[in-house]
């Protein structure tokens, strides 16, 4: 299967739904690639309440939906696939992906990001069985139990809070005293009293029986003391890695693996472009992917104008 | 005909329709408030109606469910099970791709 579109998007978040949202207006011929459903990881977010324009809290996922919605009036095509391989062409590219080939003049990678393992035994074993990286989905199924969210940044604190509509105790174990989070949500989480904080400490190692997980095994960093802290539940929140295993070697990256671009969105990579929490940037949130996503399209109309031209 | 659509299945239909099913059955654990299992659903209605015949697809809301979500150990969701004869023969945890679940359900059907 092959077909053509002057660019196709990698992804369907918030960047990837905005630069469509935009090409497609421009009057290009707009494709985009989606692994699994609209709202990438801010589908995740139970509450986001630091988008302008909603000033009631929207869910991440119905915020998706809005943004999906909103885009395929305007023609983009969103279809089902992840990509295995992005092939530089003379004139542009072609997407491999689980569905067939895709050609395209012009690609923006808004693929997004992943959590990444806290790497301690007993993590894989208890995955989907007491381990989870998304308190939304899972935070409900803890009700009454006493649950650990490990990590010291905004997802970590905004999820611990969350959790506390449903757990009877939530352990914050972070292996620093201070935070990177905002501070609202420090205060917010130390104002708890559901909120137990275990600062100066890292997780050693998940423990647990055939029935479940029983128990993080806690470190303290400044008196080395070992505890274990009687836990069903244990959210992990200790940093994100970039989707970029399709890119090919010659397209910039940092060392973290984030794409390096310039302001107008443009990567090292001639007609390639990026967007979203992929890209090298300070501050990934909604409202950062999305004005990346618009000045990405527009580079693109521009790239594809200029070489008309020619 | 009219499309076959996933089944929702509670605490009270569950043995009849899931465990004494004739052919093998998924379970799509989920709950309204999960995006991931919002993710799945589409799949989950494709495949009811590509593997008509040869499973059922059901639904059962973890919430209005608690004592099944707990009986199998539900502890991430969407969770979906393959039972067979009443037993749990295959799962996946966590919102996959639709490849992947195809792949799951075929062990089955193919074992």
């Amino acid at each position: 299967m092959s077909a053509n579109s002057d660019v196709l998007i990698v992804g369907a978040g918030p960047a990837g739904l905005t630069a469509g949202l935009y090409a497609s207006r421009a009057g290009l011929r707009v494709r985009c690639l989606e692994k699994m459903t609209a709202g990438g990881t801010a589908a995740l977010t139970a509450k986001v309440e630091n988008y302008p324009g909603f000033d009631e809290p929207i869910s991440g996922f119905d915020l998706g939906q809005r943004m999906e919605k909103q885009a395929r009036r305007f023609g983009l095509d969103i279809v089902s696939g992840s990509v295995d391989e992005l092939a530089v062409k003379s004139n542009g590219f072609d997407v491999k992906t689980s569905g067939g080939v895709f050609a395209a003049e012009a690609v923006i990678v808004a693929s997004g990001t992943r959590p990444v393992e806290l790497g301690v035994p007993g993590e894989k074993e208890f995955r989907g069985r007491g381990v989870s990286y998304c308190a939304t989905c899972d935070g409900p199924l803890f009700k009454n139990s006493k649950v650990a969210v490990v990590g010291g940044g905004d997802s970590a604190l905004e999820e611990a809070a969350f959790l506390t509509r449903f757990c009877s105790r939530v352990y914050l174990i972070h292996r620093r005293d201070q935070f990177r989070a905002v501070k609202v949500l420090v205060e917010r989480a130390r104002a708890n009293e559901k909120v137990t904080l275990v600062t100066h400490s890292v997780v050693q190692k998940i423990v647990g029986t055939e029935q479940g997980l029983e128990g993080v095994e806690v470190k303290d960093l400044e008196s080395g003391s070992v505890k274990t802290l009687p836990v069903s539940g244990v959210f992990l929140y200790v940093g994100i890695s970039p989707n970029t295993e399709f890119l090919s070697a010659d397209t910039d990256t940092d060392e973290h693996g984030y794409v390096i671009t310039d302001e107008e969105m443009r990567t090292s990579t001639k007609g390639l472009f990026a967007a979203g929490d992929v890209r090298k940037k300070s501050l990934r949130q909604i409202s950062t992917a999305v004005g990346d996503g618009a000045v990405a399209a527009m580079s693109v109309v521009r790239f594809l104008e200029e070489r008309e031209s020619r | 005909m009219a499309a076959t659509k996933p089944l929702h299945v509670t605490e009270e239909t569950f043995e009849a329709e899931v465990l004494k099913s004739t052919v093998p059955a998924i379970v799509d654990f989920w709950a309204a408030w999960c995006g991931p299992c919002h993710m799945v659903a589409p799949i989950l209605e494709e495949i009811a109606q590509e593997y008509d015949g040869r499973i059922k697809v059901c639904k059962l809301d973890v919430d209005a469910n608690q004592s099944l979500a707990a009986k199998y150990g539900i502890r991430s969701i969407p969770s979906l099970l393959i039972f067979r004869d009443g037993s749990v023969v295959n799962q996946v945890i966590g919102a996959v791709p639709k490849a992947h679940l195809v792949k799951k359900i075929d062990e089955v059907l193919g074992a």
